[in-house]
């Protein structure tokens, strides 16, 4: 039997319900309004008082309404048919809604529960298994969707039978499990699990030891990003935020991506509905949408359901990470998600921390990305969710504290910066700025210097280096003048520009340019670390500025030309002739 | 004192508690955000705690009385919509305000959200005619897009002028405090062009009271919507100045007790803009409704809440700035941007449209070096001179909102400007480019 409460209270989205029965703090509550059911989240419990964020609009709710409990948090259904998916932040599927407007109190379900997969067992009768024991696996796209003990299962169970190889339905029962006291579990394909509680089904959860490749170079090349690992990319509005993501989602080294658009532009979205399905996955050959899940819930939809958004990505990607999958996990932008908390903390009068947002918003912030994670399963198979969220700081101020608390977690930092985008220079990545706390790690500098060669480290720490002298020269020549300054700050003003322009800046939008693999990488740092570590001559520093544009020139249409390519080869070639004009031997 | 005047009316005389803006009664049966009349000025529920009940009065509560008369409505806001809106003009509550009733269905207005997977990529070139917005910021149906700009700049008339060459089916004019000069401004100026039967206006003028023009910006877009959904046209809505809005959200949220969040304004402030601009839509059948709003700086500054709110969820923002050289308002290249530009240049105008953009403005970036250079007292370079006298020609024959031409020829001034004070080579455009446009 179900709680039930009346309403008695309505402030916007929150509204008081009053109940002498059982609730729990994150319950979900059904607001009866007309002939439709509000969905709602309790938020605070004051004696009989039950404070319930709304997940809708609540124009035209009256005092006296009926609530129903549901007796669970709120919870997202797991089973094949997730990918390639477009869900709001509730796990509504958007395509099954009818009409062109998002109707109050519509809720479709999330998988297709008539369609048949392809099934093929794992386990058999007589294993003992615990919860994310892989008993079976299904057909997903390309994926091998596991078929696991459900998470919410405690303790040993003993497999009595699993179904045999064949087309299934995901209601079907697919194994039968039987608990130490001897009762038999029907297990299916599918399972429920509360979005803000964690999915720990693993053993270990080790320090990140291997790097995720994004094919971006001042990710991989400059402050590479954990396989498992966290990083963060705040920016100003017009910074290229967007941009970046994309480029991340469609080429990254990962099984599958989870893209929650929390609260940003919904022709963003529908730009990845448009090009997805268009797209070509380079490693699979398939479309990029079969390895792409979209949790949307845009700036214009319920603010409540913008919390919700985040939670409900996150645990669709603990879900597959612990089928032993690559995730990564995108999440534009948690300024929003921030903001949506302030609004509830605000109406329920709670005392405000800075600029108006909650006390625990660095908890809740850290709490999150601690979701994220390179883990290994109960059969020693691996699995990871790489988190890169990005953060809208107010005014382009990065003292503020969604940005600071976020700093405080996230082991990647990837400023983006007003002046570079300004002047064209994309991605707007400040080189100098940002930081990859994993190039401290000596498990993952081991992994690269055996992935790129022993120098690897020691080369990225040297262009970086580069770039920093870069830029105090050019502050020096910016104030004493162009003659002002001895010749050779024009050459190591310019040799950083080399950095910048041949490794920091990538074309997004060019077919070649866009997605350089490791390989890739390394002969341009190579090469790179060689021009800077050769003298130049010069006789004025007029001379300077030209030459180096050529030189830097010729390197791009290096990053033009297919790796390897005659025309690579032949752009190499030049490249060479123009260094020699000018070399010291 | 509940008198039943009709079935769903109910009317109170007692109330216990007033301030500047709200009033509060004991009632019950009363919806969330329904509309009452207190005194014979409209209202809204924005809060119920068990039989209390507050409303907001959008024309103040000045000289109301504890004893005033309430009369609930049994319904939100709402406008009436039908082809008889085309050529009307209204005030916030949606009466009009030139004589005559409306005959149509009413809807609610501030309605639910398009579903962002019946949505389709805006991919439709608006030309307005000034090249600043053309050639360098294109517009695409389905956008939404600001005028930052300072409150003297000319940002009314250029709206004016963008609406009038937009070819749009439907224009739709939501001012919120609007002067009455401005008013009257826009009304002669669609008037002289013959187009008042494609304008329909909601006017709050400065002489209205501030929280009344909350409901414009709603009444605008319930009446895009109509066009756009039920009529597949192509709709334009001007909304100016949303600073302004902004600013009566901040006086409710500060009448409501609500903590304040940057520069005072409400913490909801981000949703509360998207939920207006993110009615900007591009529908698969072929309506669409596009928004050009004006956000007015405090001298050019955009990191205060509202601009910096209002950049996060628009498609670009188009600056205009005086140009002291020329004497002229210009569409500043290096600060405006249209976000969605890249899905028309080249596609839907000339091919060498981008490079020719980029070019232009890189060539003009150039010319602000050596101004600067000029500036402290550096000696010019013949390059640095040539940069100079192109930037005054741009300046005037492309930037200046005054121009009026079709693409193609915006491209041959381009070229003309680029031939008479660059080689190809410092213009650096595709060979393919110089062999067919550049002029000998």
């Amino acid at each position: 039997m179900s709680t039930i409460g009346k309403v008695t209270g309505i402030i916007a989205n929150l509204v008081i319900v009053e109940t002498q029965d059982r609730v729990a703090q994150n319950e979900i509550c059904f607001i009866k309004h007309d002939d439709t059911r509000l969905m709602a989240e309790v938020i605070k419990i004051m004696g009989s008082k039950v404070y319930v964020q709304v997940f809708e609009s609540t124009r035209g709710l009256k005092v006296g309404s009926e609530v129903e409990f549901a007796g669970h948090m709120l919870e997202v259904t797991l089973g094949p048919g997730l990918l390639s998916k477009n869900f709001d932040g509730l796990q509504n599927d958007l395509d099954k809604m009818t009409g062109v407007f998002l109707k109050r109190g519509e809720y479709t379900e999330p998988l297709e529960n008539d369609k048949e997969y392809e099934f093929e067992p794992i386990a058999k009768a007589g294993d003992t298994v615990v919860a994310g024991d892989w008993l079976g696996e299904a057909k997903e796209n390309w994926i091998g969707h596991k078929i696991m003990v459900p998470f919410v299962f405690t303790g040993k169970y003993t497999v009595k039978s699993v179904t045999e190889k064949g087309s299934y339905k995901i209601n079907d029962t697919m194994a039968v499990l039987t608990d130490k006291d001897g009762k038999e579990h029907k297990v299916t394909m599918v399972q429920k699990w509360p979005v803000k509680v964690p999915i720990r089904a693993y053993t270990e959860k080790p320090r990140p030891f291997k790097v995720l490749e994004t094919g971006v170079r001042v990710f991989d090349t400059l402050n590479p990003i954990a396989e498992g690992g966290t990083g963060f990319i705040p920016g100003p509005f017009g910074s290229g935020k967007t941009v970046l993501q994309h480029a991340l989602s469609k080429q990254a080294e990962a099984d599958l991506v989870i893209i929650a658009a929390c609260g940003e532009r919904a022709n963003e979205v529908v730009e990845i509905f448009t090009e997805f399905p268009e797209l070509d996955d380079p490693r699979t050959g398939r479309k990029l949408m079969e390895r792409t899940t979209i949790i949307a819930n845009t700036s214009n939809m319920p603010v409540a359901a913008r919390e919700a958004s985040v939670y409900t990505a996150m645990t669709i990607a603990e879900y597959y990470r612990s089928m032993g999958l690559k995730v990564l996990l995108l999440a534009d932008s948690t300024s929003r998600w921030a903001q949506a908390l302030r609004e509830m903390s605000n109406r329920m009068e709670e005392l405000p921390g800075p600029d108006g947002f909650p006390m625990d918003l660095p908890a809740i912030i850290s709490n999150f990305y601690s979701r994220a994670g390179f883990v290994f399963l109960n059969n020693s198979e691996t699995g990871s969710i790489t988190f890169i969220g990005t953060v809208s700081p107010a005014g382009g101020n990065l003292k503020e504290p969604v940005t600071e608390s976020t700093k405080k977690t996230a082991r990647c930092f990837y400023a983006l910066s007003q002046q570079r985008a300004d002047s064209k220079r994309y991605p707007a990545i400040d080189p100098i700025e940002s930081y990859s706390k994993y190039l401290e790690y000596p498990e993952i500098v081991e992994y690269l210097n055996k992935q790129n060669g022993e120098n690897w480290t020691k080369n990225v720490l040297f262009v970086k280096d580069a770039l920093l002298r870069s830029k105090e020269v050019y502050e020096q020549i910016n104030i004493l003048g162009d003659d002002g300054v001895p010749l050779d700050y024009h050459i190591t003003y310019w040799k950083g520009e080399v950095v910048d322009f041949v490794i920091s800046q990538q074309d997004a939008f060019d077919k070649i340019d866009q997605r350089s693999e490791f390989k890739r990488q390394r002969y341009m740092l190579e090469k790179v670390v060689d021009v800077l570590k050769m003298d130049f001559k010069f006789d004025s520093f007029e001379e300077v500025n030209p030459y180096f544009k050529n030189l830097i020139n010729q390197f791009k249409q290096m990053n033009y030309s297919e790796f390897e390519s005659e025309e690579f080869q032949n752009n190499e070639k030049e490249l060479e002739v123009i260094i020699q004009e000018r070399k010291v031997a | 004192m509940e008198k039943d005047t009709k079935a769903f009316q109910r009317i109170y005389t007692k109330l216990f508690q007033l301030t500047k803006a709200t009033v509060s009664l004991h009632a019950t049966g009363i919806g969330n955000e329904e509309l009452a009349i207190v005194d014979g000025r409209l209202a809204q529920v924005v809060k119920i705690m068990e039989d209390v009940v507050t409303l907001q009065v959008f024309a103040g509560t000045e000289g109301i009385a504890n004893d005033a008369e309430v009369i609930f409505t049994g319904k939100a806001p709402t406008l009436k919509v039908g082809e008889g809106l085309a050529g009307r003009f209204f005030n916030a509550y949606g009466e009009p305000i030139d004589g005559g009733e409306i005959m149509g269905e009413e809807i609610e207005i501030g309605g639910p959200s398009v579903n962002p997977v019946r949505r389709k990529q805006p991919s439709e070139f608006i030309a307005t005619g000034i090249a600043g917005i053309d050639l360098n910021n294109a517009l695409v149906t389905g956008q939404k897009i600001p005028f930052f700009a300072d409150p003297d700049q000319p940002f009314n008339q250029v709206m004016a002028n963008v609406a009038l060459r937009a070819e749009a089916d439907k224009i739709i004019l939501g001012g919120v405090g609007l002067s009455n000069d401005d008013y009257l401004y826009f009304k002669s100026v669609f008037d002289e062009a013959g187009a008042l039967d494609r304008i329909v206006g909601f006017i709050n003028t400065t002489e209205n009271p501030p929280v009344e023009r909350l409901l414009v910006p709603d009444m605008a877009l319930s009446a895009a919507e109509y066009f756009a959904v039920e009529k597949g046209e192509k709709v334009l809505v001007l909304l100016t100045d949303l600073t302004l809005y902004a600013d009566a959200l901040s006086i409710v949220s500060n009448r409501m007790d609500q903590i304040p969040s940057k520069d005072s304004m409400p913490g909801s402030l981000y949703s509360d803009l998207a939920r207006l601009y993110e009615k900007a839509v591009q529908f698969p059948d072929g309506g669409s409704i596009t928004i050009i709003a004006v956000t007015t700086l405090s001298s050019g500054d955009i990191t205060h809440a509202i601009p910096d709110n209002t950049g996060y969820i628009t498609e670009g923002q188009l600056f205009l700035r005086k140009d002291s050289d020329i004497g002229k308002v210009i569409v500043d290249p290096f600060r405006s941007l249209s976000r969605l530009k890249q899905l028309v240049i080249g596609k839907k105008t000339r091919e060498d449209h981008p490079q020719v953009m980029n070019a232009a403005v890189r060539l003009y970036a150039d010319a602000a070096n050596s101004k600067t250079k000029l500036e402290n007292g550096f000696d010019l370079t013949d390059y640095d001179e040539r940069t100079l006298e192109f930037a005054r020609a741009y300046s005037e024959k492309l930037l200046a909102i005054d121009v009026n031409v079709e693409v193609e020829a915006m491209l041959d001034t381009a070229y003309e400007l680029f031939s008479k004070h660059f080689s190809p080579v410092e213009v650096g455009l595709k060979q393919e480019f110089v062999d067919k446009y550049w002029k000998k």
